[in-house]
């Protein structure tokens, strides 16, 4: 679709806005990971289904640019498709479901298993941004805490995991230091993606549109992933394969088949499984 | 008390000088100053309203004073003003070298965690990243005041109020400080767990080498744990001196009251 929608500006938000989120964006990238707030817009969907990511897209996005939207690695469900197509319309940029055409990726819940590469930006939806909001509900208060680097109490989370489960049972979410300085909550991904984050080639962006935060995460950056000394960070493993491209080292989803018990893991990346049958 | 430590050797820990507390007009404690040795513990007494939460807010950097000085000796032997120390420095001085004892134990425990992550957060917050050796320290500190080892894993909700306090001193001891603050220790607790508590207290302070400041309005915790007490009212210290010497042979008229309206059984 090249035609875009009358009407409305070009990516839907106005001028003033995107050059008040660019502002924003630049703070972030220039101090990694710590939030930076901004005047979230109220957006033609609910909060909770992206409308930081978008309002990140919209600012960013040129005319050149190949975009790809996922929903928990997939191209293909509603939330995906929807917002592929806002920009579609809104934007008539060129949208695609493979990983090495797109330009920026948006997405929620996970990041490629195609390793990105300099140049691409992912942006992430996030809900909640601020990592420390479990144990401490108040935003001055928390906002000390970054700015002092107190984020000892972050580990009586993972001690409290230890002490119950035997080990660190935060599966996503998972929560990393930036650049050794700032803590960050890396959106709802599996913990399985967080060594993604780490020296990435790709700009990563984070809006979170209730919340009103955007943070970065800028290309080759050290990012690593809490833990104890004597309990380390491990990530998601399968004893299965993928069943239909026979993958051993990619993000695996369990999918049920019929009420018989049947099941069989499948790659959450649909891109990559595909790429790895055709 | 016992066993006053030797006061010339060393110099005082803590200097308080002309220290005023104001709400708005209203005034918590007016020009209270004194001197608190290493090891030695300091007894403030008064009925309520007296003005001794507020001074102890202030004193533990909870409440920025409006008049006086604060000055601490740090551990490499320099005193310093507490409010021009940063606030990083000043967060950090009251997580390792400073302790708060609340009068209720909601206010200093973290209720929805459990008992062994409540007296490991100290740690943590300071760095120490190594489970197994977090965990051993919580045990040994929950041996010391004589919490059952296998409640570790329990949260302090399902704790007696005599266990939930002995907690709050285990959570706050865990780093080793120099300076405690005790606010009402034994307040809202029966009268047998409270001798248990004070014996426990005391013991603690005695074998650590202590330095505690103390607030009760109960004289008989006074006369038990402080070395030297200091009586206030309406936000003034009214007298000050040895505990015994106060105690027994009271010079303010209030003090007078104080004392002589101690139930005899």
């Amino acid at each position: 679709m090249t035609q875009t929608l009358a009407g409305y500006n070009f990516a839907y938000l106005d001028e003033q806005t995107k050059r008040m989120i660019r502002r924003a964006i630049l703070k972030a990238v220039a101090i990694p990971g710590y939030q930076v707030p901004f005047g979230s817009r109220e957006m033609p969907l609910p909060y909770g289904w992206g409308t930081g990511g978008i309002q990140v897209t919209a600012s960013i996005i040129g005319r050149a640019d190949v975009l790809k939207v996922i929903d928990q690695g997939a191209d293909d469900t509603t939330n995906a498709i929807s917002i592929r197509r806002f920009f579609a319309r809104t934007a008539g940029v060129a949208t695609t479901e493979r990983t090495v055409e797109a330009t920026i990726i948006q997405t929620r819940h996970r990041i490629p298993e195609t390793p990105l590469r300099a140049g691409q930006i992912m942006v992430y939806q996030v809900p909640i941004p601020e990592p420390l909001r479990w144990l401490e509900p108040r935003e001055t208060e928390t906002r000390t805490m970054h700015a002092l680097s107190e984020y000892g109490a972050m580990h009586v989370r993972f001690y409290e995991d230890i002490a119950h489960h035997g080990r660190i049972t935060t599966t996503y979410d998972y929560p990393v230091i930036v650049n050794d300085r700032y803590l960050m909550r890396p959106s709802p991904i599996p913990k399985f993606d967080n060594q993604k984050l780490d020296m990435s080639p790709a700009l990563q962006l984070f809006g979170a549109g209730r919340e009103k935060r955007i943070y970065a995460v800028p290309p080759f950056t050290k990012v690593k992933s809490l833990d104890f000394h004597d309990h380390p960070f491990s990530v998601e493993s399968w004893d299965a394969a993928c069943s239909l491209c026979g993958s051993t080292t990619s993000y695996l989803d369990e999918v049920l088949t019929d009420d018989q018990g049947g099941r069989m893991f499948v790659c959450s990346d649909t891109d990559y499984c595909r790429s790895r049958t055709s | 008390m016992s066993a006053l430590p030797l006061l010339d050797e060393e110099p005082p820990l803590l200097v308080v000088e002309g220290l005023t507390v104001a709400y708005g007009a209203r005034v918590g404690c007016r020009d209270v100053g004194f001197e608190l040795w290493p090891g030695e513990v300091l007894g403030i007494v008064g009925e309520s309203g007296s003005g001794k939460t507020s001074l102890l807010n202030a004193l533990s950097a909870k409440i920025e004073p409006a008049a006086g000085r604060i000055r601490y000796r740090l551990r490499d032997g320099t005193m310093a003003d507490l409010f021009d120390l940063s606030e990083a420095a000043r967060r950090q001085l009251l997580r390792t070298d400073w302790g708060v004892v609340h009068q209720n134990p909601r206010d200093g425990l973290r209720l929805t965690v459990s008992a062994g992550a409540n007296v490991g957060e100290r740690l943590m917050a300071i760095g120490a990243r190594h489970y197994g050796e977090i965990r051993g320290s919580a045990l040994d500190w929950l041996g010391k005041v004589e919490i059952d080892r296998d409640r570790i894993d329990d949260r302090p909700s399902s704790f007696s109020g005599g266990m939930q306090q002995r907690l709050q001193i285990a959570r706050n001891l865990v780093t080793n400080p120099r300076l405690v603050f005790m606010d009402e220790p034994t307040g809202g607790l029966d009268v047998s767990v409270q001798a248990r508590l004070l014996d426990l207290i005391r013991g603690l302070v005695a074998d650590l080498g202590l330095s505690a400041i103390i607030v009760t309005h109960d004289l008989a915790v006074a006369r038990l744990l402080a070395h030297r007490l200091m009586v206030m009212r309406g936000g003034e210290v009214v007298e000050s001196g040895l505990t015994d010497q106060v105690l027994d042979d009271p010079q303010h008229p209030y003090t007078q009251l104080l004392v002589s309206s101690i139930l005899q059984v």
